[in-house]
């Protein structure tokens, strides 16, 4: 690989744009492409196009004719948690050992504080104002921790009309309850409320903040990769 | 009771990332070599069949000073793959490896899940 060419994939990667590498197996020379480069692409050789497509949309590397290797390299999946508590800590440096860009919207700045979250982007905001700048799309999941009627309300309705590939939200199951009645009154159709997942996290008996991070990382994870959200950002 | 006759002690270090293993991350390490004067290789998992423990796309960056750093496997075949990459690193040219079931010799190169993976090496220059 050229030095541009590893340049230019780390800058993609920064700016969280798409991009495809073409590896000839037999040590030709290799290519680098976005969504705009693939449409030229199909111009000339449409199936190798077509390869690259497919390679970001599944988000799996894959051989192209027996010669060449497609790689896609989509911008790391999301996560965005609502809440700066005790649990979003823990969640936070495990999500991003698994590779999520982490963001953790809090209005209560005396939450938000930044020793607590390294490597997080912090925004301390309404989660209205916060998610119409962050627009979750089909590689962000959202989790709601603050159990807070008035934080994670709002944050729901704004989240669930996104193609967020998961939803989930703290509480007991009473608590989940009272969350589903509220949001049905506010207009939110049946499809909606299922789609939260209320009490978030797999059930393996978590009890400490690290556990319940783990159960949560757990089923995001599973969403993402046994339930078809692993969709990449091709167009 | 019996020994197992392995390889020699090895040369090669594991390289400390930075906290974040993505494939962009260990491209980001061995471009840091190469600024730094050192030559620098790129193995990339081509493809699997059977149970092989890491996915098309997987990373190893390793440099001429035996510092390595991601996976192409659960370990089986990383020093192999480096040893071959020391070749690519002076000679430039790329090549296709490819590593099958295990062998009898508990410490010889294979994959002792029975998987076979092909990996594509290259310089970084």
């Amino acid at each position: 690989m050229r030095l541009g060419m590893a340049r230019a994939l780390i800058a993609a990667q920064r700016d969280a744009r798409a991009v495809v590498l073409f590896t000839p197996l037999d040590g030709g020379l290799q290519r680098l492409l976005d969504a705009e480069g693939l449409t030229l692409l199909a111009l000339t050789d449409p199936g190798l196009a077509t390869a690259g497509r497919e390679a970001l949309r599944s988000d799996r590397t894959h051989v192209y004719n027996e010669q060449v290797l497609v790689t896609p390299h989509n911008p790391p999946q999301r996560l965005i948690i609502v809440g700066a508590v005790h649990i979003s800590e823990a969640l936070c440096s495990m999500a991003l050992a698994a590779g999520y860009a982490v963001t953790v919207i809090d209005p209560r700045s005396a939450f938000l504080r930044p020793e607590r979250f390294p490597g997080v982007t912090l925004v301390n905001e309404w989660p209205q104002q916060a998610f119409a700048a962050l627009q979750p799309d089909a590689r962000t999941a959202v989790v709601l921790l603050t159990h807070d009627p008035k934080i994670d309300d709002p944050a729901l309705l704004a989240v669930l009309p996104t193609p967020a590939f998961y939803v989930g939200a703290l509480g007991s199951t009473r608590t989940h309850a009272r969350r589903l009645e509220r949001l049905a009154e506010a207009g939110v159709d049946e499809a909606g409320r299922t789609r939260i997942r209320g009490p978030a996290g797999l059930s393996i008996g978590a009890r400490t903040p690290a556990e319940i991070a783990i159960s949560v990382l757990a089923q995001m994870t599973q969403a993402l990769r046994q339930e078809g959200g692993a969709r990449g950002s091709a167009s | 009771m019996k020994r197992i006759v392995g390889r020699p002690a090895l040369s090669y270090n594991c390289a400390m990332s930075t906290g974040q293993t993505g494939e962009t991350d260990l491209l980001a390490i061995a471009l840091r070599w190469r600024e730094a004067g050192q030559r620098a290789a790129i193995a990339t998992v081509v493809s699997t069949w059977g149970s092989a423990p890491r996915p098309a796309g997987s990373l190893l960056v390793c440099n001429d000073a035996g510092q390595f750093a991601g996976s192409v496997s659960g370990g089986c075949v990383e020093v192999a793959v480096i040893e071959a990459a020391a070749e690519v690193m002076r000679t430039g040219a790329p090549t296709l490896l490819e590593y099958g079931v295990s062998d009898e010799q508990a410490f010889g190169v294979g994959l002792a899940c029975g998987g076979r993976i092909r990996v594509y090496v290259e310089a970084l220059e």
